[in-house]
């Protein structure tokens, strides 16, 4: 390891690294503007100089590899007056529009020039007025205040492989623009308002409505996938204002979606905010006790078997725990959380993980996908499959779902008999499976979500096998969901009884009359026409699909509106917290739960989340472990099986609506027309 | 329809567009030609001589439709050659005249006279630096060093450099190709290259042996 | 002064055809075969006894710079580029190369190239010079037909491919690296240094860049033995240079001459001295603009050498001399080439890109006067703020020649400051 010298004391540092990494090791802060750990480095905001012995310049420290007997000093007269002089040089064209900047009070310009910056102005000149750019309905621009650190250029070339945005002319004429005043396209572009260090690239949801120290900070996590990313939800009084991302390194690092970024304004439109109850064919107000005595008549006398759960995607644990045991006061043995269909059988964890964990990614040379659109069900993990390529070039290939997926993809085929052929070695494929050091198997829900994923999961099962993708220190096989109810509901066994009926029988079971009475617990992606025999309970947050055709609505909160527990594709509890209330008479779903099981007089003995939370433990002891991964046992799965020629779909079908809360926000509505269909710019509402 | 020429080129403007573009089949050979001088998967290497040709084809301006068509056949984001296009000087992104001007106006020109070739210009085209003729013949702008010092001050029109010049001999240049005529190229003061002009002080033997 | 049988560019002024007939009767192709025979390590050798040093500005040895390419191939590509990206103001010098002795560029590619194994060469050349691209590939072609560059290069077992490449108008392309950028499909930035273009050049490949006259001298110093070529100049600024006098000499001209000729002698011998007259001489730009200006009591005694002029405060840069008389609106000239370097920065690094428009904007204030005093000590600062702090050398080039200006003619900034509050207050 090299010896450095950082202002007079001796650090060893490891080889390979930067001046400025080296640094931050030694404690040492050096301002920066287009430094990104995370991203490649530009060199070009000169923010970062340091003197390095020997040299007659100040070197740029981002880009400076450490030499063993460097002597580096960041204090000297040197070093202050070449930041103060980039400071003034950034300084000088900039707008001094703070007092009206979104990004007044956590921007870097701001606290660098306050730190290192000159203390007025020498500049006498005019200053340079830029242009703002259309970049869609996400991100807002005031390119006036650019420092042209090129991180946003970066992030969108790099991380998100979806190269739109540039530089162009030059000199003191440089602009960032994608050139064409169309919306940006990549569906991670909303990192880049947390990239800008300054307030050039806005959030155009959150832009002008609140200023960033009247917010309260909630840390908790996102559910608009199944990868749980880390998010901050920042509110004023009880709305949500925006959601920023959290920094885990083993699950998002620290991006999020858009989805994930943008969908809250749904938090505030169709809500469920006070109990109903269907009276002569017409939903109307009621109170809690009205509800839940609705509810008890109907019940009354129906056994449990005619009584049924479909658990939706966005359902916390508390709930779920919640139901599973209502479910068995009520000894009623249909329950499912698999609202596709899915053929995960629940009772073995190494098929319905992502067993490989996210991070786990990049230590793979070969992956499979089956079935899935991941840059669409969880673009984070496919993020990481792009990292992976990129850093440690993963190959990857495919069957079904062709979608561009921002890196090279073998696309093999659509067909599941092409799985088959792998799995009996006949398909050339086998011979890079054979070859490969680590091989990745991932299959998503469009893989399992028809009537042979049963057969699919065992071809899996069987390829797993054969290629040696399970060994000591890697489980080649991950299950990759799109919903962030689903892992925690197989992880609880939320899945029928033995003689318990399916999502698809219990539908067929309302039709038929042999299902009286079916709660949804958010269950918003079955066909609830086919529910209109039975008495609907809808527990939820949305006036979306299920709902209308409720006989009772009981309004539960939002993810943002509770203490709860999701678990993520890798198998990872995690904790939201409460940042606002809920909405009128809503409330925690899991006390709802409580509240009518008493009133059903079937009390579930859970008084408190304390309770709830252990009960979680007892039925699944990997539950426990708040953010860790307890790793499963290698079981076989699936059950052998014909295939059929249908071709793999993935389950989204439009990345901005994929759930209750989406479908109700304007701004994902308005990415879905824009972004995805084309439609021309609707820029009615904003001033030009 | 014919296309309007602004009278000066705004910056950091979108290039307008135009329905379509796209090579003519000899260009399209020429293009493939130049592509094959790059080693396999370095096709982004031909992006400036492509636009060279793209912007001949398309009488001395780059619509947004050919830098799009010029990614595309190279294999590039469109972003990179919307960069590209309008980072080096040569490119007009806005419709110019077709006979291009290009007076040099940097400090050893100006040394030596080119405000004078401005004038001329002025005099004879009746447009400043920057802007077309009405009729979109001509385009005249400043530019910078042309690298032909010692023949200073120099006017660069299409292909050719018009050395050696002053009111007078840029006034005869300009007008010759208004005319349609073809002016000689290289000093307008009948001098050869960059020799000085009262005869060469040095290469003597050359002339001794010969 | 440089005997005749000294010059290296016998066809400098184009008297003779650039063909390959002719030049072999100049010389050029003379034993070639015989010359890459002689090995690599001879060949850097021989350059590096003949003391020569780049010829694009900086002056860095050549044989230094070859000697940080791979000496073992790993069977990948290796390249040469040669900078014709000429666009230094008051430089003409590669023009002429171009257009006249495409050969003598051909040939030092082959033997360059040979030393450095390098397996393609691409001619980097400024869009500008259309005719000039069109000679060079023509003589290219030629090379080809005649087996002198290609596969088997003379005969003499060598392979490299020579490819012409135009630019498109950005001086920044100059800069090697930017050159690199621009040559792989992209602005012409200018990279960060480390890593150097020795290690991770044109498309990550070894790559080594030569300026033109460089690359054209090469032949004829392995031909006529390096103590030849160090026999010229002094030590450490050996060999002949091409000379390019500009501005207000009676005939201005390109000239071969002997590294170290005194200013004066360069243009009065050469170019028919200063227009008026030596006394009419008010300063000189040696090096073409990146370097500071000298006034006449320097240009009286001072050589044009590398070191002697960065003895004078100044550089040889590129040796383009730029001549100004009494007449010259001095502070405009200088105004004009802030304008230059502000319009050919190519935006990437702050203080170039914010900095070169602050320097023209009060260079434009301070032509007509209008400034404070203070204003030149602050010029003065904003300059050093540029000046070391960028990503390539672009910001140096901007900030020297205001420095040379406030150095030399700080009194003409005060005299038009104080003069126009005078002309106010009246």
């Amino acid at each position: 390891m090299p010896k450095v010298t950082i202002n007079g004391r001796e650090y060893e540092v490891p080889a390979g690294i930067t001046v400025f990494q080296a640094c931050e090791l030694a404690g040492i802060e050096i301002p920066h503007f287009c430094y990104h750990p995370r991203l490649n480095i530009a060199g070009n905001c000169r923010m970062c100089l340091v003197e390095v012995e020997k040299s007659p310049k100040p070197v740029a420290s981002c880009a400076m590899p450490v030499m063993d007997g460097m002597v580096i000093r960041t204090d000297t007269p040197m070093v202050h007056k070449a930041r103060r002089g980039v400071l003034e040089f950034l300084l000088i064209n900039h707008p001094l529009d703070c007092p009206i900047c979104d990004q007044g009070g956590e921007c870097d310009l701001q606290d660098l020039t306050l730190f290192y910056g000159p203390d007025h102005s020498r500049y006498r000149e005019n200053k340079r007025a830029v242009a703002d750019k259309y970049l869609g309905p996400l991100i807002s621009t005031h390119m006036t205040r650019c420092i042209h650190c090129t991180r946003c250029i970066r992030f969108l070339t790099e991380v998100a492989g979806v190269p739109e945005l540039g530089g162009i002319n030059r000199g003191e004429h440089m602009e960032i623009t994608n050139y064409i005043e169309r919306a940006l396209t990549s569906e991670l572009q909303g990192n880049i308002i947390d990239l800008c260090p300054v307030g050039a690239l806005n959030s155009k949801p959150y832009e002008y409505r609140a200023r960033t120290w009247e917010l309260r900070k909630t840390e908790s996590v996102d559910v608009m996938d199944a990868v749980g990313s880390a998010i901050r939800v920042d509110s004023r009084g009880n709305e949500v204002m925006r959601i920023l991302p959290r920094l885990h390194e083993e699950v998002n690092e620290e991006w999020i979606s858009d989805r994930t970024r943008f969908a809250y304004d749904g938090l505030k439109y169709r809500r469920l905010d006070v109990p109903m109850v269907r009276r002569a064919g017409r939903l109307e107000e009621a109170d809690w006790r009205e509800a839940f005595r609705a509810i008890r008549d109907r019940l009354a006398g129906v056994p449990g078997e005619r009584v049924a759960f479909i658990i939706g995607d966005l359902a916390c644990l508390e709930s779920m725990v919640l139901v599973r045991e209502l479910a068995a006061r009520l000894e009623c043995p249909h329950v499912d959380s698999r609202q596709l269909g899915e053929r995960l059988s629940g009772r073995v964890r190494v098929e319905h993980l992502f067993n490989p964990t996210i991070a786990g990614i990049e230590r793979a040379d070969l992956c499979l996908l089956v079935g899935t659109n991941p840059r669409w069900e969880a673009p984070l993990v496919n993020a990481r499959l792009r990292k992976a390529w990129r850093l440690s070039g993963l190959e990857v290939a495919r069957l079904g779902c062709p979608f561009d997926l921002t890196y090279p993809v073998d696309h093999l085929g659509d067909s599941p008999t092409i799985l088959e052929a792998i799995a009996d070695g006949s398909h050339p494929f086998a011979r890079r499976l054979e070859k490969a050091e680590r091989p990745l198997l991932i299959l998503g829900t469009g893989a399992v979500a028809r009537p042979d994923g049963a057969a699919i999961l065992h071809l899996a099962w069987r390829i797993a096998e054969r290629y040696g993708l399970v060994r000591d220190d890697w489980t080649g096989y991950g299950f990759l969901h799109h919903a962030a109810a689903r892992p925690g509901a197989l992880e609880l066994g939320l899945v029928p009884a033995e003689g318990g009926r399916d999502v698809a029988a219990i539908l067929e079971g309302a039709e038929r009359g042999e299902i009286e009475v079916v709660f949804l617990l958010g269950a918003d992606e079955i066909d609830a026409t086919r529910l209109d025999g039975a008495f609907l309970v809808y527990l939820g947050t949305h006036g979306d699909r299920a709902a209308p055709h409720a006989d009772v609505i009981l309004p539960g909160a939002a993810y943002t509106e509770k203490n709860a527990t999701w678990v993520n594709t890798e198998g990872r509890p995690q904790r939201g917290r409460l940042a606002v209330f809920p909405p009128g008479e809503a409330r925690e779903d899991w006390k709802i739960l409580r509240a009518l099981s008493e009133a059903l007089g079937r009390t579930v003995p859970l008084d408190n989340l304390g309770q709830v939370r252990a009960r979680m433990a007892e039925i699944n002891p990997a539950l426990s472990l708040v953010d860790a991964i307890s790793p499963a046992a290698w079981e076989p799965f699936g059950s052998p099986g014909p295939v059929q020629d249908e071709p793999f779909v993935s389950p989204i079908r439009d990345f901005y609506l994929t759930n209750p809360i989406t479908r109700a926000s304007r701004t994902m509505q308005r990415c879905s027309r824009e972004i995805l269909h084309g439609e021309p710019a609707a820029e009615e509402a904003e001033v030009a | 329809m014919s296309p309007r020429f602004p009278r000066r080129k705004p910056v950091g403007a979108m290039a307008p567009d135009v329905d379509h573009f796209s090579f003519t089949p000899e260009n399209m050979a020429k293009a493939q030609e130049i592509i094959a001088r790059y080693p396999e998967g370095r096709q982004a290497s031909a992006v400036l001589p492509l636009l060279h040709l793209a912007q001949a084809q398309h009488g001395g301006w780059l619509p947004k439709a050919a830098l799009d068509h010029v990614a595309d056949l190279l294999g590039m984001p469109r972003i990179q050659v919307y960069e590209v296009g309008t980072f080096y000087d040569m490119f007009n992104l806005e419709p110019v005249g077709r006979i291009q001007v290009r007076v040099c106006t940097t400090t050893p020109c100006w040394l030596c006279g080119s405000d004078e070739v401005l004038r001329a210009c002025r005099d004879v085209l009746g447009v400043e630096p920057g802007e077309s003729t009405p009729d979109g013949r001509f385009f005249v702008r400043e530019f910078e060093c042309l690298g032909a010092c010692a023949n200073a001050p120099v006017m660069w029109i299409d292909d050719d450099y018009y050395e050696d010049l002053d009111y007078e001999r840029a006034k005869r240049v300009l007008e010759a190709i208004a005319r349609g005529d073809k002016p000689r190229p290289g000093p307008q003061s009948g001098r050869r290259g960059s020799m000085p002009a009262g005869g060469k002080t040095t290469l003597l033997f050359a002339e001794e042996g010969e | 002064m440089l005997q005749d049988r000294d010059r290296i560019f016998t066809n400098l002024y184009g008297e003779q055809p650039w063909q390959l007939e002719a030049a072999r009767r100049r010389g050029d192709w003379d034993g070639t075969r015989e010359l890459i025979l002689k090995g690599r390590e001879w060949i850097v050798q021989q350059i590096k006894d003949s003391g020569l040093r780049g010829r694009g500005g900086a002056g860095f040895p050549t044989s230094l710079k070859w000697s940080f390419m791979p000496k073992t191939s790993d069977g990948g590509p290796v390249y040469l580029v040669v900078n014709a990206d000429e666009s230094e103001p008051g430089t003409c010098k590669d023009r002429e190369i171009l257009r006249h002795e495409p050969h003598k560029l051909l040939e030092g590619v082959v033997l360059a190239g040979a030393a450095m194994g390098c397996t393609h060469c691409y001619i980097y050349v400024r869009g500008e010079f259309v005719r000039e691209a069109q000679v060079l590939e023509a003589a290219v072609q030629e090379a080809y037909e005649a087996g002198l560059i290609g596969r088997n290069a003379c005969g003499s077992g060598y392979d490299i491919e020579v490819v012409v490449h135009r630019g498109a108008g950005a001086y920044i392309c100059g800069e090697e690296t930017g050159l690199l950028e621009s040559l792989e499909g992209k602005k012409g930035q200018p990279r960060l240094k480390p890593p150097f273009p020795a290690q991770v050049g044109l498309y990550g490949r070894p790559t080594t860049v030569n300026n033109v006259e460089t690359i054209a001298v090469v032949p004829t110093i392995l031909r006529r033995g390096a103590d030849w070529f160090a026999g010229l100049g002094r030590p450490n600024n050996t060999g002949t240079k091409i000379f390019c006098i500009s501005g207000h000499v009676n005939q201005p001209c390109t000239v071969e001459e002997e590294m170290g000729i005194p200013l004066r002698e360069l243009i009065e011998k050469h170019a028919g001295g200063v227009r008026g007259g030596w006394d009419n001489l008010l300063a000189v730009i040696p090096g073409g603009s990146s370097v500071p200006l000298i006034p006449k009591s320097v240009c009286d005694t001072v050589r044009m050498d590398f070191d002697a002029l960065r003895e004078a405060g100044s550089g040889l840069g590129t040796a383009g001399v730029i001549v100004m008389d009494r007449s010259t609106d001095i502070v405009k000239a200088i105004a004009r080439l802030s304008r230059f370097y502000m319009h050919e920065s190519c935006g990437q690094c702050t203080p170039c890109r914010e900095g070169t428009g602050w320097l023209w904007r009060m260079m434009e204030r301070l032509v007509r006067g209008e400034a404070e005093i203070e204003e030149i000590d602050q010029l003065w600062d904003v300059t050093k703020q540029i000046e070391g702090h960028t990503i390539c050398a672009l910001g140096d080039a901007a900030a020297w020649p205001v420095q040379g200006l406030i150095r030399h003619f700080r009194d003409e900034l005060e005299r038009r400051i104080r003069e126009r509050k005078r002309r106010q207050a009246a």
